[in-house]
């Protein structure tokens, strides 16, 4: 789970953040015991549909600027290191 | 000097406007201010990430200009402390994180926006707890906020910093965020007024998010006129956020008195069991008061009410995990240094950058949203969301607006609970309800107990912020809370 | 060993021609120097949130339709969650289970899916030949970063590597008819991935499937998938089993290797974009979309046969080829009088044209006016000219344009016709070739073969070949 999320747990993290992730996942479970047959998800709450944006271009960023937090910049670009196999 | 710490925004406002007060003067003395408690650490209450070093920008047509000539907006001069997660141009905007230290947008919060140009001037980014998870501030990765109540005390969380300002005088009102409660149980610890405004009414651009279908901004404040004040001029839509609105109406400061006619409902689920025993009697002593103004009291339910939590404690998470997966140290941010490989740099970037809380909730948002446990997870939170917004489309059906305490306990010491999340989380109990239905909440203070103040929730339908609005401010005008001696 | 058969479907992403990008305004970077098409929403900056792009939904919904396929009245965006640094905001803006369109069909292969999404920036690996592997620094442009794509998915009814390169090449003919995409291979505005498996011929049941991606040219699709069938069918019939993967194919040395090794498989934890509203298909959306498309190549086909009279084969030839059906109609309507035969024209645009040409040149690039072939045509058919000596002055065209009346007069290509001309040259021919004429002469019709062939040498192709047989026939009594 934490490689999906991209968290290094160290040692001492480990066994405490499973054992307060236990107890919070305990009580969540609660959700389980209801009867929730027939219920729509609520995925927005906002009623309503669209608020599409007209194809008009705005003004992008100075690259100087886009660039300015980057913790590496190589090329015009940002610079990582490169992604394994 | 003093006569300016008493000036409510709204008053202030219109001394300028009057020509009574200095916009510069006014800002000149709150920055001050401000800037003591900055500096001295380990004294003062440690309510800013940042603080304006000078005068302030010029923000509208007028600033500074011979007194009572200023053609500005109708907030001009107010000076405005905000929630270090608002983005503003230039100025360190980190969301009390440490991978976000010294973070300068080149852009600003959209709702941050409205408001200077109303003519509000920046005073100083307030501190919150990381991400703006958690109920107490003192997830902070920039020390925890005091309480001007009582300094061994947490000043409430997410919105922590802000409450505390305003609270102790250090800001005439600030700016928060409210997702589970983060601007209602800190206004409730703090003894002053806190407002979560209806979901979408103000835009979430330039917000660093937490929990996307759940953040609002909203106004802390010293009194409800204030609260009205600043949501005023923060609501509608912005082409920036798609799931803002058009609010129907204007937003109007309250008037009245009474409340003849107002049928309040009560829910039994937040308002009996794990609610403080002083928080309960304050609480009964102002729905009489509310009683006495013409007010019905109506005994209500909410039986999804209690599974809110849980439900929230799903989805937040989950959206949350998501919206911080951007913190990767590629484009802004702090990087981990010396990194072996691509995955090297970012485990340790963000193991590194993120505290505790920050990291729990993402563990337990990527397993709630991962396959196998959708379903069980944020499929069925998702559902538990429907349930609670139809149980208060029902009860708003028999009442006009719904009344609770705003958190179970009064502020808590430092250190007690962060031993154990799951206590922590039940700060929220009484505030999470809303959120999930998206409807508006305000807090106001109603008493105290144990010499610490004790808040009052009112909650409305959708959009109903002016009415709710005037109820506020009738009880507050009856009830006659000061909250003076907490100024430093 | 019962036989195995191939079943392939096609994955395909389409960059949309908006000006703007799918969730922001920045404008679409044509090789704009890196980042400088960039805004807080494509970069992922904290607090930035996007707005669909209105005419994106526009041209999804073109191309659903284009695709017969249901258009959702309501459809949302989902988050697709995983890490790469081409992805900025560390999830990608796609749709998962309620797409903007479902089901359709296009020629022989049935479509799955339509739906929008976000193109993801670019990634250079830093060291030499810019691939993935032996590089220790990666550098990241974000200009592409937020493209809108359309990702057309069909269903596994492809059978060949040819039908999959000819099918495609009909969606790309298509698409581009509608004008919602530039769909070049070469510029990326067009990506092809490809689903193989095999199963035992007649059999209903899916085998495990293998996915071949980033094959950026028609051939290098065809070839893939075939060495991928092959390398599956040798596989099975050794007795091993096809894996799961991602593959990638290259065309220089014909090898198939695995592009990804999936230490973890991908769990991309879907769920509904909070951020934006669904999408609600009304009345005006589709008439819009009804309005803006365009005649598609498979009614442009039908339309030939039935206004020009065209054969099935040349009108599909023409019209799966959008170039080559413009240029066929603006011949014919730049024609003269008298105008050539369509059919005719049809022949000469598709085959002698094309086949002069560079590979997927447009003949309206060509030197070759349609006016021109148009005149061409109708000399050819009017017998002014024969098929020979058309062929030579088209020659001419191609290389250096012109008036064919005028190159036929230069070049002295007129037909000779007139049994005048060619009767002595017939009678020429007859004496020359004795054992040839004995042979006609005794009923064996191709004989003849080496009379015409001795004919044209003499009137360097300008005799008309059937003019030529009847006289051969004529003088020899038959």
């Amino acid at each position: 789970m934490a490689r999906l999320a991209r968290l290094q747990l160290g040692e001492q993290e480990l066994e405490p953040m499973a054992r307060e992730l236990s107890a919070v996942l305990d009580h969540i479970a609660k959700i389980a015991e209801l009867d929730l047959e027939g219920v729509a998800p609520t995925s927005h709450v906002v009623e309503l549909t669209g608020a599409l944006r007209a194809d008009e271009p705005r003004p992008s960023l100075e690259r100087e600027i886009a660039l300015a937090q980057a913790p590496a910049v190589d090329d015009d670009g940002f610079a990582v290191p490169s992604p394994q196999a | 000097m003093s006569d300016l710490l008493e000036l409510t925004a709204a008053r202030a406002a219109a001394a300028i406007e009057r020509g009574e007060v200095g916009a510069e003067e006014l800002f000149a003395f709150y920055r001050e201010r401000a800037q003591r408690d900055a500096g001295a650490s380990g004294d003062g209450l440690n309510c800013f990430t940042w603080v304006a070093d000078g005068p302030a920008d010029t923000p509208s047509p007028g600033w500074g200009k011979e007194p009572g000539g200023a053609a500005g907006g109708p907030l001009l001069g107010v000076p405005l402390a905000v929630k270090d997660l608002f983005c503003t141009k230039g100025v360190p905007s980190q969301s009390g994180s440490r991978i976000l230290e010294g973070y300068r947008p080149p852009y600003t919060a959209s709702a941050v926006g409205k408001l200077t140009g109303a003519g509000a001037t920046l005073l100083a980014k307030t501190n919150q707890d990381e991400f703006a998870m958690g109920s107490s501030t003192e997830n902070s990765a920039y020390g925890p906020t005091l309480n001007p109540w009582d300094r061994a005390r947490v000043p409430g969380g997410s919105s922590g910093g802000s409450a505390a300002a305003v609270a102790a005088g250090l800001a005439p009102w600030a700016l928060g965020t409210d997702t589970g409660g983060s601007i209602r149980q800190p206004a409730a610890l703090c003894g002053i007024v806190g407002l979560k405004p209806t979901y979408g009414s103000v835009s979430r651009y330039g917000m660093i998010a937490f929990a996307s279908s759940l953040d609002q901004a909203g106004p802390l404040t010293r009194d409800v006129t204030d609260a009205a004040l600043m949501l005023r001029h923060m609501v509608g839509r912005d082409g920036c956020d798609a799931t803002s609105l058009q609010f129907p109406h204007e937003v109007e400061l309250p008037r009245g008195e009474r409340l003849d006619g107002v049928r309040l409902g009560v829910p039994a689920e937040l308002t009996g069991e794990g609610i403080e025993a002083g928080v309960l009697s304050a609480f009964r002593a102002a729905l009489e008061r509310a009683e006495e103004l013409g007010a019905e009291l109506h005994e209500i339910a909410l039986p999804h009410a209690p599974h809110g939590l849980s439900a929230y404690y799903v989805l937040a998470p989950a959206e949350a995990s998501s919206n911080l997966a951007r913190f990767d140290g590629v484009r802004y941010g702090a990087r981990a240094q010396d990194a072996t490989d691509l995955l090297d740099m970012y485990t340790r970037t963000r193991h590194d950058g993120f505290g505790a809380e920050v990291k729990r909730r993402i563990m337990l948002g990527t397993y709630a949203l991962s396959s196998g446990y959708y379903d069980a997870y944020y499929g069925r939170a998702q559902r538990v969301r429907t349930k609670i917004a139809e149980d208060f489309a029902t009860a708003f059906a028999a009442v006009d607006l719904i009344v609770t305490p705003t958190a179970p306990t009064v502020a808590f010491k430092l250190g007690e609970k962060t031993g154990d999340p799951l206590s922590m989380y039940l700060n929220d109990y009484c505030t999470v309800p809303m959120s999930l239905a998206g409807i508006p909440a305000i807090s106001i203070p109603c008493g105290l107990s144990e010499g610490l103040p004790v808040g009052l929730q009112l909650a409305g339908p959708a959009f109903s912020e002016s009415r709710m609005l005037d109820a506020a401010y009738a009880l507050e005008t009856a009830l006659q809370f000061d909250g003076s001696g907490a100024y430093a | 060993m019962p036989e195995l058969e191939p079943v392939i479907g096609l994955e395909i992403h389409v960059q949309l021609a908006t000006r703007t990008k799918m969730f922001c305004g920045c404008g679409l970077s044509f090789g704009e120097p890196p980042n400088t098409r960039t805004c807080p929403v494509c970069l992922g900056l904290p607090g930035s949130l996007p707005v669909a792009n209105a005419q994106a939904v526009h041209f999804g919904l073109m191309i659903g339709l284009a695709l017969g396929s249901e258009l959702a009245p309501r459809s949302i965006f989902h988050r697709k969650n995983y890490f790469y640094p081409d992805l900025p905001k560390g999830y990608q803006i796609s749709q998962y289970d309620e797409p903007l369109c479902l089901g359709g069909r296009l020629g022989d292969v049935r479509i799955h899916r339509v739906h929008l999404e976000e193109d993801a920036a670019k990634l250079t690996h830093v060291g030499e030949s810019g691939r993935i592997h032996g590089s220790d620094e990666s550098v990241v442009d974000f200009n592409r970063g937020g493209t809108p794509l359309a990702e057309i998915v069909t269903e596994p009814d492809i059978r060949t590597a040819e039908q999959a390169s000819e099918w495609l090449k009909l969606l790309r003919t298509t698409l581009r008819a509608l004008g919602v995409s530039d769909v070049n291979m070469e510029e990326g505005s067009l990506r092809c991935d490809a689903n193989i498996s095999l199963r035992p011929a007649g059999t209903e049941e899916l085998g495990t499937k293998t996915e071949l991606k980033n094959m950026n040219s028609f051939r290098f699709i065809e070839r893939g998938i075939k060495a991928e069938v092959e390398r599956q069918r040798k596989l099975i019939e050794g007795g091993g089993q096809v894996v799961q993967e991602t593959l990638h194919f290259d065309p220089n040395s014909g090898a198939i290797s695995s592009l990804r090794s999936k230490e973890e498989a991908h769990d991309y934890r879907y769920f509904p974009e909070p951020d934006l509203l669904p999408v609600a298909i009304d009345e005006r959306m589709l008439a819009a979309a009804r309005e803006a498309m365009t005649e598609l190549p498979a009614d442009r086909a039908e339309r030939f046969e039935r206004e020009h009279s065209l054969s099935a084969e040349s009108a599909q030839l023409l019209a799966f080829r959008s170039e080559l059906g413009d240029y066929f109609e603006a011949s014919l309507a730049a024609a003269g009088d008298p105008a050539p035969p369509a059919q005719a024209l049809a022949n000469w645009v598709a085959g002698d044209l094309v086949s002069r040409l560079g590979e997927g040149e447009d003949p309206a690039d060509s030197n070759v006016e349609p006016a021109a072939l148009a005149t061409l045509v109708a000399m050819v058919s009017g017998k002014q000219v024969s098929v020979g000596a058309g062929r030579q002055v088209l020659d001419k065209l191609v290389a250096e344009g012109g008036d064919p009346a005028a190159i036929v007069e230069s070049e002295g290509l007129a037909a000779i016709g007139g049994g005048d001309e060619l009767a002595p040259i017939v009678a020429a021919a007859l004496e020359a070739n004795p054992d040839a004429a004995q042979r006609v002469r005794e009923g064996n019709a191709k004989a003849i073969g080496p009379i015409i062939g001795a004919v044209m040498r003499e009137t360097k192709g300008r005799a008309d070949g059937g003019e030529v047989t009847r006289l051969v026939n004529e003088q020899l009594g038959i």
